[in-house]
Order: structure tokens, then sequence, then C-alpha cells
């Protein structure tokens, strides 16, 4: 909502500079945004003296004038009747914009260099006078900048108006604000009001067929007007606040809108068939041309203001084609209404359709200020259209009423603010913004709102206004008393912050995706036709086709940001993530929101390039993270076993492995497909793993116990063996565990190979067994027999040879 | 003659001591002499096929020569090894071998802080779902269909009844239906709006509160939320409690602070106006409290709520709220 100080200054004096005053209206609820002068654009315009007057070479009516502007003479064309040498006017320079939104540009006119424009009084929104330039007084410094010459000034100030306060969509509005913490009244325009009977009721008639949509409607009509232009000073009032004036009539109801906050409309009363109105719903279907020329289709919702025939509005919205004002209308009939609220809000919505009446009329306009509006509109109407007003008028009023009286209790109020207020403090400031309202003893004060506050509906409401009136500041700091809880830890929390804290102790820098990712995320990632992630939840209304369906995984987003690293040459990265995925369970239920874990790997292994050269990131090194984060969280029986070709098809068959707790499965390690890859636009090797953060929970121990430290020396011995290449080394370390010798405490690969000397097809596995016993140093001999008997087992089991 | 050989075998092995100089050397003469080959070992071992009347001296004095030559050897390769340290010159300059912590994201940790500082004041951490029903984003919180508070926020739906959540204060019904007051508990979370701009994404983060007990007052809110700003913007920095409107809370404040940037004087950041707008709070309104079965008149309390990136944009000097979900890896690792 915007408003002038000049505006303002019509209702209200106002005793304090305008930042204080935008100062004390946010500090009352009412955010000033910005302030701007409105004859801002008069900085590049300068009071120039006009030289020499020379007839244009090329055009009989123009001239070319020399002006001097402050620093030089420069050339200007100028077509005006009364240029003349020595005169003083006012020259925009190029660069200005006029308030018609004309952009005054250096530039060539029938052959002849023009640098500026001499402005009327009208171009420059001054004045009504389009006669000629305007004329200055020749005491006014040459160059000076015509809003300081003129000592113009009037700032602007933009609102922002939260939804419960519909009554400061209004100038009267928002001088009543300033006018409670200035301590006086506003001056509401003083109006005499007709009185109800007159011919009007023989000449018209309203009836409404929907009063749920439309509880009360009120016209006059007013007969021979004559439409035309208005006055300059209506035009100045509605141009301060950035509206385009259109014609006397138009701009009565745009005015009497802005002043009270009651949205008017006026018809071309001879265009109205049956000379009547008709309030009633359209029909499913209709088709209505509304003012803006837009064709629009209707539904039994719609509340439509018709004549006997036909519609003529979108009540509450916006007029029609077929009924408006124009230069040739002789009769009007001006309507004042109150539309539902929630009917208007429909309707604005379907149609997307947004205008300054169904903006108010969607908040609540003042139900008892119906008539006052058109009242105060009628008698303008007849004022600057020299129109005759037929007397009496029609007010159609389902029972509207204004709001009810309040009880408010003194204790109660200052209990929830933390104030002492008594009863006369809090009668005083609620008076102060025009509220009836009575001390009824020490604890209560009886509260009628005014009608023009819809948003007063109970005590708290009141209490609200109390503070805000009293001042948040005023208010003391205090603290609550707050006794200790018992909550139990979050495991979840703690996991996640665990689970943060390891990955980046191991490089991993944390990302965050989008939610939403694009419909074919699951093609690109060859999910299987019956993936569970297959079950995408879309968004009705998706900003774009990328942001399209919740993400039923974190890898397409995590691929998504290594490939735009890649394209900015970022090409070793670390980075995980941890959110949540969206399951489908249909569209009317809630989705699951389960956890989950992903990360990525890619480019050099060491930070320093020094030491990696041809040092590549590879599968153990993206393995090494899962078993980390497992380790991390003393998560036991850890497995990891070949993803099946094909069983994983955004991972590269042969490279990627399941990882198991026991028999429980947490998700996936491995290389992202190169089909995935070219989806994604990667361009080298990327490694990924995709945990389920849920499953993870599951298997995190909820105690660790400590296991002694052994007291004996251990003893450890090697044996080679060389197997067939499919076997898995886990199969032998699995065959170790499984043999349950109490003296074997440890054991592990430390050599795989293959080639030259060993046999095509085969591989050497190394691995060093580590002897120990609880109960004392273990003998040689007894290491070496165990340590045989061991090493026959394993060959015997996986047909091995011992090298030569 | 034996005690003589023994002396000789001293005498020639400090004199080839005497002659090393590194301490591989030491190693073959300690193999030359005390090895199981070696001559003094081989000596010891002979000692058995002398008379019998001369294998105590003997013994004696070889068993004290290969105790001298093992402190001799010992003492000459501590010399040689501490010599040779000595003059070894690493290139300290050179790089580090491995792999620098990663770094959190700005939005976890900037969230950490901020429920780091309520969890010290004795509020508890929750979470709810990110997809709602309508009833919980809005109903619940006195926000009826077809109002126009409904327009403050833009809506992502998934059907006329589901929404993803445009704020966290679902969590706040979702709390107080499952516990009786006292209530006192933060929730951060991913909230979605249909917006997208220089200012907007279309996900973002908040922190919400909500403290519910008997005789909570306006005052108490300014209170716990002066100690908030104190604690996460410094324990000067200004703040200023303006009014406001959200649906479910009455009498509503926005929470100002004076500018980071410009300390007040105005600039960019502040469009001019050297307050900073940091979280949105107030009583709640007896109308939730009616929803979720508290007695109005028994109970208040106040709610709050912030945005995450905004208070990261000024802790960090961060200017385009687009880098948080960009994931630029030199963006991330600056964290």
């Amino acid at each position: 909502m915007k408003a002038s100080l000049s505006w303002l200054k019509a209702y209200i004096d106002i005793r304090m500079d305008v930042g204080r005053l935008a100062d004390r209206l946010t500090m009352a609820g009412l955010e000033v945004e910005t302030v701007e002068d409105r004859y801002a654009y008069l900085e590049t315009v300068v009071v120039g003296r006009i030289g020499a007057v020379q007839k244009h070479p090329n055009a009989d009516r123009l001239v070319v004038c020399t002006v001097e502007n402050g620093t030089e003479a420069v050339p200007v064309v100028c077509g005006a009747p009364n240029v003349r040498p020595g005169m003083l006017s006012a020259l925009a320079l190029p660069g200005t914009e006029l308030p018609s939104g004309m952009k005054i540009a250096a530039g060539n006119i029938r052959g002849r260099l023009s640098e500026g424009m001499l402005c009327s009084e009208a171009e420059l929104g001054l004045g009504p006078d389009a006669s000629g330039i305007m004329e200055l007084d020749g005491g006014l410094e040459v160059g000076a900048a015509l809003n300081r010459a003129l000592n113009l000034s009037d700032p602007v100030l933009e609102i922002g108006l939260t939804p419960n306060r519909p009554d400061c969509l209004s100038i009267m509005g928002i001088a009543r604000e300033i006018a409670a913490f200035q301590g006086r009244r506003i001056r509401r325009p003083e109006i005499e009001m007709p009185a109800p009977e007159g011919p009007v009721h023989q000449l018209t008639s309203v009836e409404i067929l929907a009063p749920d949509h439309c509880p009360r409607y009120a016209a006059r009509v007013l007969e021979q007007v004559r439409v035309g232009p208005s006055p300059f000073w209506l035009r100045d009032r509605l141009m301060s606040v950035g509206l385009r004036p259109i014609n006397n009539l138009v701009d009565v109801t745009n005015f009497v809108m802005l002043e009270t906050g009651q949205p008017l409309h006026a018809f071309d009363f001879d265009n109205l068939a049956g000379r009547r109105i008709v309030v009633r719903t359209a029909r499913e279907g209709e088709v209505f041309v509304t003012l803006d020329g837009k064709e629009r289709r209707l539904n039994a919702e719609t509340l439509m203001i018709c004549d006997a025939d036909k519609p003529v509005a979108i009540g509450g919205v916006m007029g029609g084609m077929n009924s408006e004002i124009e230069e040739s209308t002789a009769r009007v009939l001006i309507e004042s209404a109150y539309f539902d609220p929630v009917s208007i809000r429909r309707t604005a919505k379907r149609l997307g359709l947004n205008t300054d009446a169904s903006h108010r009329f969607e908040r609540g306009v003042d139900p008892l200020g119906t008539v006052y509006a058109l009242q105060r509109a009628a008698l303008m109407m007849a004022e600057l259209a020299g129109g005759n007003l037929v007397e009496g008028y029609i007010d159609v009023n389902s029972g509207l009423e204004g709001p009810q009286p309040l009880e408010l209790g003194v204790a109660a109020t200052n209990r929830l603010l933390g104030t002492r207020f008594d009863a006369g403090r809090i009668a005083g400031l609620l008076r102060s913004i025009e509220f009836v309202a009575e001390p009824r003893g020490e604890d209560t004060v009886e509260v009628r709102a005014p009608s023009f506050r819809v948003d007063i509906s109970r005590p708290v409401d009141l209490m609200e206004e109390v503070a805000r009136l009293a001042g948040y500041d005023g208010i003391a700091t205090t603290f609550p008393s707050i006794a200790p809880t018992g909550r139990e830890p979050d495991r979840r929390r703690d996991c996640r912050d665990k689970i943060r804290s390891l990955l980046t102790g191991m490089g991993f820098s944390e990302a965050i995706n989008y939610s939403f990712i694009s419909r074919d995320s699951c093609d690109r990632l060859r999910l299987a036709p019956d993936d569970e992630r297959r079950r995408q939840l879309p968004l009705l209304n998706p900003l774009t086709e990328d942001q399209a369906v919740m993400r039923t995984s974190l890898v397409p987003g995590l691929l998504e940001t290594v490939s735009r690293n890649f394209s900015r040459q970022v090409n070793q990265l670390r980075l995980f993530e941890v959110g949540k995925i969206f399951l489908s369970r249909g569209t009317d239920s809630l989705p699951e929101e389960p956890e989950m874990l992903a990360g990525v790997m890619t480019g050099p292994r060491w930070e320093a390039p020094l030491y990696c050269r041809e040092a590549e990131c590879d599968f153990f090194d993206i393995k090494a993270a899962v078993e980390g984060i497992c380790a991390g969280l003393a998560i036991e029986k850890v497995g990891f076993t070949a993803v099946e070709d094909d069983a994983c098809r955004y991972t590269q068959p042969g490279q990627s492995a399941w990882v198991f707790s026991g028999a429980k499965r947490l998700g996936l390690v491995g290389r992202v497909h190169s089909k995935v890859s070219r989806q994604y636009d990667l361009k080298q090797p990327v490694f990924i793993f995709d945990l389920d953060l849920e499953r993870l929970l599951e298997v995190i121990p909820q105690q660790r116990i400590a296991a002694p430290i052994p007291r004996y020396p251990s003893t450890s011995r090697d044996i080679t063996l060389i197997i067939d290449r499919e076997i898995e080394a886990r199969a032998i370390l699995e065959q170790l565990d499984g043999m349950g010798e109490e003296l074997i405490d440890d054991f592990y690969l430390f050599d795989v190979f293959e080639g030259k000397p060993i046999p095509a097809g085969k591989k050497s596995v190394s691995i060093r067994i580590v002897y120990r016993s609880g109960e004392g140093t273990l003998e040689d001999e007894q290491v070496n027999r165990l340590h045989e008997a061991v090493g026959r087992r394993l060959i015997e089991t996986f047909k091995a040879s011992v090298p030569a | 003659m034996v005690q003589l050989s023994i002396d000789k075998i001293l005498k020639q092995a400090e004199e080839e001591l005497a002659r090393i100089g590194d301490p591989d050397g030491i190693r073959q003469l300690q193999v030359k002499y005390l090895g199981r080959k070696g001559l003094v070992t081989k000596f010891l071992r002979g000692i058995s096929s002398l008379p019998a009347d001369q294998r105590p001296a003997a013994g004696k004095r070889a068993n004290e020569v290969k105790k001298q030559l093992e402190a001799e050897f010992a003492a000459a390769g501590r010399r040689l090894e501490e010599a040779l340290e000595a003059t070894e010159r690493l290139d300290v300059s050179l790089p580090g071998r491995g792999v620098l912590p990663g770094s959190l994201h700005p939005v976890t940790q900037v969230s950490a802080e901020i429920c780091g500082i309520f969890t010290r004041m004795g509020f508890d951490v929750v979470e709810g779902p990110e997809i709602e029903t309508d009833y919980y984003n809005f109903e619940a919180l006195n926000i009826p269909r077809d109002h126009p508070a409904r327009d403050m926020q833009d809506t992502f739906y998934i059907s006329d009844n589901i929404v993803l959540r445009t704020h966290t204060s679902p969590t706040q019904p979702r709390v107080m239906e499952k516990q009786p007051p006292p209530v006192r508990m933060v929730a951060p979370g991913k909230v979605y709006r249909c917006d997208s701009d220089l200012t907007h994404t279309p996900m973002f983060h908040q922190v919400e509160g909500l403290l519910v007990d008997e005789g909570v007052s306006f005052g108490d809110l300014k209170g716990i939320l002066t100690a908030f700003v104190h604690q996460m913007f410094g324990p000067r920095t200004s703040l200023r409690f303006r009014p406001s409107f959200f649906p479910f809370t009455e009498p509503s404040a926005e929470v100002d602070i004076r500018c980071v940037i410009c300390h007040g004087k105005g600039c960019r950041v502040c469009s001019q106006t050297g307050w900073l707008e940091i979280l949105g709070s107030g009583m709640v309104h007896p109308a939730v409290f009616e929803n979720v079965g508290y007695d109005p008149d028994k109970y208040t309390g106040f709610a709050f709520g912030m945005g995450v990136e905004r208070i990261a944009m000024l802790k960090y000097r961060i200017d385009d709220i687009r880098k948080y979900f960009d994931n630029d890896y030199r963006f991330l690792r600056q964290f």
C-alpha cells in the first residue's frame, strides 16, 4: 500500500519528519518498506534559459532553440507556441523519465540535434496546463534541479501490510494509525448522508440471489453526467500513489477506494438491460469478457453482477467490457457492496486475477462503510462530472453487522504480556484507535471495535492492540522459569552427527541438494521397473521440469553436483549428503520419508599432487570410507559381497558391493556405471556409496563393552596360497573365521598377486595368521603344528597349491 | 695362551671398530665377533675342550670380553646413528601426505549453532515430516483454507490435501498433540516454497521454537529471544521487537537486529534501514491451543521461527542464497 505524505496530510497534521513517521508506523506494525520522493524524477529536469530561437529548417511547427542548462548551452527542438528568447522553462535532460512513462533521450528530430526536452506543466505532472512549455519565475537559478527550485517534495511511503489489517488499505486507515501515536483524531470528510427513499427505486432495482456471496449491495444513480478528464488535483492524488487517471467517473471510484478502502464500481446505466442489477452466481462454463479484454471461463462458484439478461461484472474482482464507462456515458450506476471474502478469494485465485478490489474484498472491507463510500463517490461525481443525483439509494443488506462487544480481562492481559497496565490505561490505548472502551471495575474493560477492524473477534486480538499501542519496547524483558526435563538422547540425531564428523574426518565435505529432482532421474539411474525408488511423488506445481518430483534417492542430486563441479574444472571431490528421500504411498497420503546417506569420491587420492601422480582413487578408497563409517559407529559383522551383474543398475558390475551387517543389507558401494556416467556427463570414474540410514540405526549397538587387552605375546605365521582367481579373498577369511580355532587371534591379507610366475587363471593370496593364547606364551612348536594343520585345511578347501 | 687369544680378539675387534664409519659396518663386526659363528662365540664354545683348571678363568674372561664388545659396539652404533641423523635434512616446505578434513555445510553448522543455543537454555530438539497434511501445515495453525494469510507462503502441492511444508511450524501442533505442557522445543528442518529468484530458493531451512507453560508472557519471549540474539550475534547486538502478524501467534513480533554490515548506518544488505529482520515470533494463538486440546485459559506460550540460510548469510557474508544448493566444492570447503 502506497501513501503519499501530501494525501495523508488531508486527514491529519503530521508533526514529525518523514523518517520519524516511517519509524513510528513500522513500530506500530505497519512496516514502511521504502520512502521515495515522488518528485525524484525532477532531479534531472533543470531550470533552463532559452536563448536564440530559430525556425526548424525541416518542420513548420518546430523551432530549434539554444537552452542554457547551467553548464552549457545546448540545442533543443521544441514545438510549443509560447517558446521565446529569454524565457525560463523546464528542461528535461536526457535520461529523465516523465510521469507518463516517456523517457527523454538526446536525439535527432527531423535532422536537428535535440539534447533534452522543454516540458509543459502537464508533461511534468505538476499541473493541468498542457498548452505550452512551463513558464518559470525569472528569479530562479538557471541549472537548478526543478524539485529544489520549486521546493517540490512529496515522500511516498510504501507500506507492507500484513493480511490482518485491511483497514489500512486506505489512506484514511493509515492516517488513523498516525493519529493514534500523535494523540489526535483524523479529519474524516464530513458528508451529508442521503435518505434512502426516492425516485431511484422506480428507476432501478437490485436483487441478490446469492446472499452468501454478497451480503450487502448498495447503489445510486446519476444522470446527465459528462465524462471527461478529472481536475488536476484528483489526477494528482491518484498519480501520487502510482495510479494512472482514466476519466472523472472512474477516477472518483478509485479515489474513494483509496481514501476509504471500499472498492466501488461504476456501470454505464444505459448499458444495463432492464436497467437493473441481479447478483447471482455464474453458470458452470459461462464465458465473460473482463475490462482487460480477456475472456474468462466461470464456474458455479463465481459471483456475477448481472443486469436483466447478462453478467456485467465479476463481483468484487473486475468489471466487464460490456458496461464500461465510455465517453458517451450519460447515466451511471455506482455500486458499493460487501462481498464475502472467501468467495472473492476463490474467484480471484482461480482466475489468477488479483485486482485492487479483490485484494480488499478478500481481506474484508468495512461492513458498515458501504453507504458512506457510496455517498462520497456520488457527491464527488455530481460535482466533477456535472451530474444530477437521482434521489434515494438502494441498500440490500442481509443482516451484516459490525464487531460484537468484547470483555477484556485486565489481569489476563497483563499475564499474557508481562505488563502492569490498569483498566484505565488499557481503555485509553484502545480509544486512541477509535475503539469504544469502558472500564467496568478493576479487572474488565468493555470494548467495541470499530466496524472497519474486521480482524478483531476475541480478547486476544485486543491484547495485541494494547501491546502494539503501548509499544513492544516498553514491555520488560523477563525469563520463564524452566524446570529441567529428562528427555532421552535422540539416537537419530546423534547418529547423524557422528556420521557427519566421521566423514568430514575422512575428507568428505557435506553437500545439500534440492529434495526435488527431474522426473527422468529413475531412468537415468537405469532403475528396474519394479524398483521401489520408482514410487515417485510428483509436485502439482513444480517450478521447473528439473524439480518436478520428490527425490527417491540421493544419488541423482550428488551426481549432478559432481557434474557441475567437473564443468568448473573441479575434478577432485569427496562429497556426502545425509537427508530424506520420499517414497510415495499415493498422493492422498503422507509418503515414507526414510533418511539416506550417500557419498561420492573422484579424482586423485591425496590432497597434494606431489604424492599422487597417477594415484587416482578407486573402489577401495570409497570402500574405506564405508568401513570407516561402520567402524566409527561400532557396527559389527560388517561384510561386503559382490553385486551380481545388473542387480544394481547404476553401479558397474564387478566393481560394486553390497554392504552388510550380519544379514542386514545396509546399502551399496561401487563405481558409477559407465552408462549412468554418460547420462550425467561424468568424464572420469566416480565412486559412490549409498546407505540406508534407517538400517544403520538398527545395527548400531546400544552399548559398547570394552574387550580386555591381551596379556601374553602373539606369534605370527604367514601362508601363501595359489588359488583360482574367481575365489574371493573373503572366502578364505571366512573359512579361517569359521574354523573356530581358539588360538587364532587375528588374520589378515597382506598380499594378493596375479601374473608371472603365477599360472594364468590363478592368483596368489598371502595371509598372516596371528596366534595367541589367553593363558600364557605359546611355544614355537605348538604354533608350528597348529599353523600346518590350518594350512592343510585351507589347501584342501580351496584346492590351492603353495608356491614352490 | 687362551687368555692371550681372547685378549687378542678384543684388541683386534677394537682396532677394527675404530676404523668403522657407518652403522652397517658395525652390524658386520657384531656378526664377526658376537654372531653365532663369531670369534668370541667360537672361543666360548672352545672352552669346554680346555683343561679343567683353566676353564673358569677363560670363561670368566671371555664373558667379560663379550660384554665389553657388546657395550662398545652399541655405543659406537649410537654415535654413528646420531651423527648420521644430524646430517639428515628434509625439505619441510613440501606438503603433508594425506587427506585434509572435509567440511560441514554452512546450513548444517548454523542450524546446529542455533539449536545448541536453545538446548543450553533447556529446549529439546525435535523433528517432523517434510511433507505435511494441509491440516498440520495450515489448519491447525489457524490458517484456514481461503484465508489471505495463505498468500504469505507460496505452497508446493502434492495434492489438494498434501503439501510440502512451507515452514517448520507444523512441528508445534504435532508435538503438543503428543505431550501435555510444559513444552520446550526447537525443530530444525527443510521447508519448501514455490518461489525462486535472487533472494529465494524453493527449498530452505528453518528452526522453529516453542515454549508452553503456565504463566509464560510476552516479556519471557523477549527475554529468551534477546538471549539468543546475544549469543548468536554477540552480546552488544541491538535488537528490536516489531509488531507483525502470523495467524498462529498473537501478539506477533518480528525481531530485527542492527545491521551487522553497516551497524545501522544503512547499506544495501539492510535496504538502508539499518535493521535486519532475522526471526518471527509471537504468543501462541489460543485457537492453536484449542486445536491441540490445551486449555488456553491455563497455558500460555510463545513460538518463533527463523531462516537458517539468512542467518548464515549474515554470519559468513554470503551474498547469494543460491550458492547454498549449488554445492560448488570451492564454496563448501570454506566452512
